[in-house]
């Protein structure tokens, strides 16, 4: 089992307070990824649930019980580094089995774990090499080989892919999510690439200077973003912001169009009327920077290739049941 | 042409460096030469440097008029008791600053350096006096203890600032993975500071042989290590060059040897590899 449940969790350090009040629910056996700018408090979020850090105020319940006091060791939970954090003078065989050695357990069954853990890693053939013999892919599956030996109640993960290269994180992050899956257990994932939070989560915890704006499903926090900042932060490229006329129109202050949901036509005079600043073609899509005049500069998403240049005259046009609408405070009007 | 003239500067560089080292090493040699002399070529004018008559009859007197032994025996149970001490007092003093600082342990710090600031002639009388109230004049046990306080300070120095390179995040994950303060202490913390416990354990165990105010001050016989052998020939019956030479050679025989061979445990760089 491994629900854990935040009630109004504060942390300050010194006068700064840096989580203002968290509330979560993370039912068990879900995958819950923590994104947000820098600096909004993923880290110490994830800290405090590990006991790392002390709570000044608020509740942490792992399956029903309040944990505030009790130490890191006693929480069963385990974490991945973002440094790894290996130990250095041990054999990886020694690093993935010091969890289970401190658990008292027998020699043989440690051996017994370990190896399997190393089998489901690949990592059996570096069995007995130390931390820095192994290339950065390899630590890493050690540090995550450690986690899952001990069969905790929930993993946290802090940023753990984010000292590999591109191709190494993709195929990581594959294995991350499939292991999960397989093994049931709840993960708590920090990352600030928002391509991994859509990938990998069951549930997003969108924060902001140590606020949670929004907690849902990847494709919830696409299609109804609670709030400015979350419409903003999730989507790739950017979602566009247009306020004004256009937007009291529709009843709001300001309205958002999501890149992908705005049709691209040639000259055309329906929709808002804008002059192509940039274009950029992969192939498979084509991305238009669009001087949109009072509107500002406009993003917009084809699907495939169109043959649009620089100084080319547009217009676009927001499909009407994908405009997102915001009051004067930012939050989302839902009709 | 450019491969020519690095080798030339590797010459030069190889045969400066050991220009500097013989310079460096030369007292040392020139006192266990004169240990070979007789006395009076000891004093010879020129000194002769490799062509004289090799004797060892200094080591003979030496070790007829006094017990080496004894005396090598007490130099070991002072510097080694004297540093053991030191080491299980400053382990947990440096681990609790280097990983639980509060804003008064920089004060802490300085504070404990301030007292190597004091010359310890300044204190000599009334440690002395103490010592003679409680009986700890010419005891072993009272020589452990003063050199052990006197190191102190430099030795949780040299072990804070071993612990403060050693990345917190290690030890969290051992407190993650279920181990108490006490294990993360012998199974995590120890085991990644031994190059620096090694070094520290070395420099202080040739500070505290070596150290001669206080041993000299309050031993005579019964306690007095190496060095008190030493400085009698230099006192009471004129100067032996040549006898005081040979004291020397014996008493650091022993330490240069241990040098020597823990070489190779003080070169650091145990941690490499454990963090990205
Ligand atoms: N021990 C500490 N003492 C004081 N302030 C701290 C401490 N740890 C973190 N902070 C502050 O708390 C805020 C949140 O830090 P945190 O590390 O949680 O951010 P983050 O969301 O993980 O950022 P990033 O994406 O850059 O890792 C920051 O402003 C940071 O300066
Ligand atoms: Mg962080």
């Amino acid at each position: 089992m491994g629900q854990i449940t935040l009630v109004d969790v504060q942390k300050s350090f010194g006068p700064v307070h840096i989580i203002k009040g968290a509330d979560l629910d993370i039912s068990d056996g879900s995958f819950v990824v923590f994104v947000g700018p820098s600096g909004c408090g993923k880290t110490t979020l994830l800290r405090l649930i590990a006991g790392l850090e002390d709570v000044s105020g608020g509740k942490i319940l792992i399956d029903g019980k309040n944990v505030v006091d009790t130490p890191p060791a006693k929480r069963g939970l385990s974490m991945v580094f973002q440094s790894y954090a290996l130990y250095p003078h041990m054999s990886v065989r020694g690093n993935i089995g010091f969890g289970l050695k401190m658990a008292g357990l027998a020699k043989d069954e440690i051996n017994r774990k370990v190896e399997a853990a190393a089998a489901t890693l690949n990592l059996t053939p570096y069995l007995d090499r130390k931390p820095r013999e192994l290339s950065g892919g390899q630590r890493q599956r050690v540090a995550i080989g450690r986690a899952i030996v001990r069969e905790p109640k929930a993993f946290l993960f802090d940023e753990p892919l984010s000292n590999l290269d591109a191709a190494l994180r993709v195929q990581m992050r594959l294995e991350v999510t499939r292991l999960q899956k397989q093994l049931g257990t709840t993960a708590i994932y920090v990352t600030h690439d928002q391509v991994e939070a859509m990938t990998m989560a069951d549930k997003i915890v969108v924060l902001n200077g140590g606020k949670i704006e929004q907690y849902g499903s990847p494709l919830e926090l696409y299609e109804r973003p609670n709030n400015l900042f979350v419409a903003g932060f999730i989507g790739s490229p950017k979602m566009n912001f247009v306020t004004g006329e256009h937007a009291q129109q529709q009843g709001a202050i300001t309205i958002g169009v999501r890149p992908e949901h705005l049709k691209i036509e040639r000259g055309g005079t329906t929709g808002w009327p804008g002059t192509i600043s940039v274009a950029e073609h992969l192939g498979s899509d084509t991305f238009l920077y669009v001087d949109g005049g009072p509107l500002g500069m406009l993003t917009a998403r084809y699907i495939g290739e169109l043959s649009l240049n620089p100084g080319d005259k547009v217009s676009l046009t927001p499909e009407p049941n994908r405009i997102h609408r915001f009051d004067g405070s930012g939050n989302a009007i839902r009709a | 042409m450019a491969r020519m003239a690095t080798t030339q500067k590797v010459v030069v560089s190889t045969i400066g460096a050991w220009l500097a080292g013989f310079l460096i090493f030369f007292p040392i040699l020139w006192m266990v030469l004169a240990s070979f002399k007789t006395e009076l070529e000891a004093f010879a004018i020129p000194p002769s440097f490799l062509f004289f008559h090799w004797t060892t009859e200094n080591y003979a007197t030496v070790q007829e008029r006094s017990d080496y032994l004894h005396h090598a025996m007490n130099s070991i149970i002072i510097a080694g008791g004297s540093t053991l001490i030191a080491l299980l007092i400053a382990i947990p003093a440096a681990w609790s600053m280097a990983f639980s600082p509060t804003k008064r342990t920089k004060d802490i710090l300085l504070w404990m350096l301030s007292t190597k600031m004091m010359p310890p002639v300044g204190v000599l009388v009334p440690i002395y006096l103490i010592y003679k109230t409680f009986g700890l004049l010419d005891s072993r046990i009272g020589l452990v203890f003063i050199l052990c306080l006197g190191n102190l300070p430099i030795v949780i120095w040299m072990l804070f600032t071993y612990f403060k390179e050693i990345p917190r995040d290690i030890l969290e994950a051992a407190r993650m993975d279920g181990a108490t303060i006490g294990r993360e202490l012998v199974y995590v913390l120890t085991p990644m500071a031994i190059p620096g416990l090694a070094s520290t354990m070395l420099l202080n165990l040739i500070l505290a042989w070596n150290e001669a105010f206080w041993t000299l001050n309050l031993s005579t016989s019964y306690a007095a290590p190496l060095t008190t052998f030493i400085a009698s020939y230099s006192s009471p019956e004129g100067l032996f060059w040549a006898k005081l030479s040979s004291a020397s050679t014996l008493a650091i025989a022993p330490i240069l040897v241990l040098g020597w061979f823990s070489q190779k445990q003080l070169v650091r760089g145990l941690t490499f590899g454990a963090v990205k």
